[in-house]
């Protein structure tokens, strides 16, 4: 306890004390016997053997702990090429092949999308490493889909819709679940560990035709138009999820497994709340993912650092193909996505166990909802990160507040403006009233996305001068759901509420 | 006085990027007066290897932050980081972790 005249104590010293350094006349920590290979946390010396063990099994705990992924379930793994997400596949086929008491029980597909147009690439080095990739997929014999991100021009507006939620598997479910499944290959009479890969071998379940030359234009074009790396990077997300999304429930998956590794996660999180997304964090980067409604994104991979990852790919030979990102050879300030993974990672080398404090703090963030959502089980949702809306329209206390208003000031009053200008050229006289509508519609469309985006996606907007190159199905959404709005609004004193007692009384 | 060495430098993870897509390279570093060490590679590696951009590989007198080094499939880290004294016929893997997911 604090007394009156206490001294504060002298100043940390300004380095910190030199962690001690595990010589290699250690042996492995677990086993007490093998020749450590590996460093992992701070000091802990891991031989071969006992460090497959303890990174097999974090995947196997991280999978057990949430019981989320029932037997028999259909997962798509989301694979880019890269070391997590190839880690991730492998470690599901080496579950997978396992002997029966502990083998994984779900049923797997393998999603990679060619984000080459974003990027910049060629189509020969496209090309080439479509080839590489698909060499790596056949031999992993699950089935799988090889997109485009071009395809994006080609998706419904339905992909924005999130379908009717449904409720969490409880613990008894769960069980019930597992020993029914159990029963089931009990009756069949013996074990088919292998039936699942006969079937995948036949090939890819959809291989998409090279986009057209027009799609892969316009993807080019957007990217082209937006401004700063940081918006590109968001939006790339944000594309890559949605057409991901669209492959799953195209084909039947509920689950989908990123490979997000424990410092991606922990670089995520920081970058996110530099981006004005705190609101989402819980969903952003903990281990599921439910604003999709029907189909729940899972993250097996994010207790594993990416030194972890790195040291098992390479001591176990796991196939990855390399392929340059939208941020490759970027400098560190070229993005907030770039000078937050220098920070943290900087950090990280000095004080060990600033990634594992991030990661534990992400643990625990709740996904509380707020108190008068029960009334409507799903209020106003981004257009585009399909978070709630945690919008309150009244406010204008706050800058989000403050823009909303401002957006509908600008709803209001561009129509009277543009009623004066001249008619575009090639109008018809008695269209012209229909042109002016046209010009005014475009500033129109801009204010009606924005005002259906949370903060961090209407920051992120602010760098693109035009909304016109976004894919379609992004436009009309927006145009479906604000028709909708004005319409409910247009009938709303006709609607008769269900809790309104004075209404009932003078019914009565 | 350290003796000419020979070692194998390996790239990975995308660290090849800056050497050209070279993954592998046989090297052969000359006698000098210093010894060589992880620390003193480094600088050779800069000078006569490293194609563009070195501050994405070294950062200060180490390597930037995100690459892993192994000598010999070993952790650096268990061989003394910079202080580690080079061999003849080591083997040091350089793995950008920083790339892809």
């Amino acid at each position: 306890m604090c007394q009156a005249g206490e001294d504060y104590a002298e100043p940390a010293p300004r380095e910190p004390p030199p962690a001690p350094r595990p010589g290699r006349a250690q042996k492995c920590v677990k086993c007490k016997e093998g020749l450590p290979v590996v460093v992992i946390r701070a000091g802990d010396a891991f031989c071969r053997d006992c460090f497959k063990a303890l990174y097999v099994h974090k995947f196997r705990a991280m999978l057990g702990k949430n019981r989320l992924i029932f037997p028999g379930e259909k997962v798509l793994l989301a694979w880019s090429g890269g070391p997590s997400s190839s880690s991730m596949v492998w470690q599901v086929l080496e579950g997978l092949s396992q002997d029966s008491a502990k083998r994984l029980r779900f049923v797997p597909g393998v999603v990679y999308v060619d984000e080459g147009a974003a990027c910049g690439r060629s189509p020969e080095d496209r090309a080439k490493t479509l080839a590489e990739v698909k060499a790596v997929l056949q031999n992993v014999g699950f089935p799988w889909h090889a997109v485009a991100l071009e395809e994006v021009f080609g998706l419904p507006p339905s992909v924005l819709q999130c379908s009717a939620q449904e409720p969490a598997g409880t613990e008894g479910a769960y069980k019930s679940a597992v020993d029914s499944f159990l029963q089931q290959q009990h009756v069949l009479g013996r074990e088919q560990p292998h039936q699942s890969q006969t079937q995948a071998s036949l090939g890819p379940c959809s291989l998409a035709g090279s986009p057209t030359a027009t799609q892969t234009a316009a993807l080019c074009r957007l990217f082209d138009s937006v401004r700063t790396l940081t918006a590109k990077e968001e939006l790339l997300q944000t594309l890559r999820t949605h057409l991901i999304l669209h492959v799953a429930r195209a084909h039947g998956y509920s689950k989908v497994m990123t490979g997000d590794s424990c410092t991606r996660l922990a670089i995520k999180l920081m970058t996110n709340l530099a981006l004005g997304r705190g609101a989402f964090l819980a969903w952003d980067t903990g281990f599921s993912d439910e604003r999709h409604g029907d189909v729940v994104v899972v993250r097996p991979m994010r207790d594993h650092t990416l030194k972890e990852v790195a040291f098992y790919n390479h001591l176990f030979a796991v196939p990855s193909v390399f392929t340059p990102a939208i941020d490759t050879k970027a400098p560190e300030k070229a993005s907030i996505h770039r000078l937050m993974e220098a920070f943290i990672l900087r950090l990280q080398s000095q004080f060990p166990s600033t990634i594992s404090t991030v990661y534990r703090t992400s643990e625990k963030l709740v996904k509380a909802p707020r108190e008068d959502c029960a009334a409507s089980p799903s209020g106003p949702r981004c257009l585009l990160c399909l978070c709630t809306l945690d919008v309150d329209t009244a406010d204008s206390a706050t800058a989000f507040g403050a823009q909303t208003s401002r957006l509908s000031q600008t709803l209001l009053s561009t129509p009277p403006a543009e009623a004066g200008t001249p008619t575009g050229p090639g109008c018809m006289a008695g269209e012209g009233q229909a042109c002016c509508k046209t010009a005014c519609r475009r500033e129109d469309v801009q204010a009606q996305v924005l005002e259906q985006l949370c903060y961090g996606c209407r920051v992120n907007m602010k760098d693109l001068p035009s909304l016109d190159p976004l894919p379609p199905y992004i436009l009309v959404e927006a145009q479906l759901r604000s028709q909708r709005a004005w319409a409910m609004q247009e009938i709303q004193e006709y609607l008769i509420e269900d809790s309104d007692p004075e209404a009932e009384e003078a019914l009565a | 006085m350290a003796a000419p060495l020979s070692v194998e430098v390996e790239f990975g993870g995308g660290a090849e990027l800056l050497f050209d897509g070279v993954k592998k390279h046989q090297v052969t570093l000359p006698g000098q007066e210093e010894p060589w060490d992880i620390r003193n590679l480094l600088i050779w590696i800069k000078k006569n290897l490293l194609k563009e951009r070195p501050e994405l590989f070294i950062q200060g007198d180490s390597v930037r932050p995100g690459i892993l080094v192994l000598i010999n499939d070993a952790d650096w880290e268990l061989l003394g980081e910079l202080d580690y004294q080079l061999q003849d016929q080591d083997s040091v893997l350089f793995i950008s972790t920083l790339h892809g997911g």
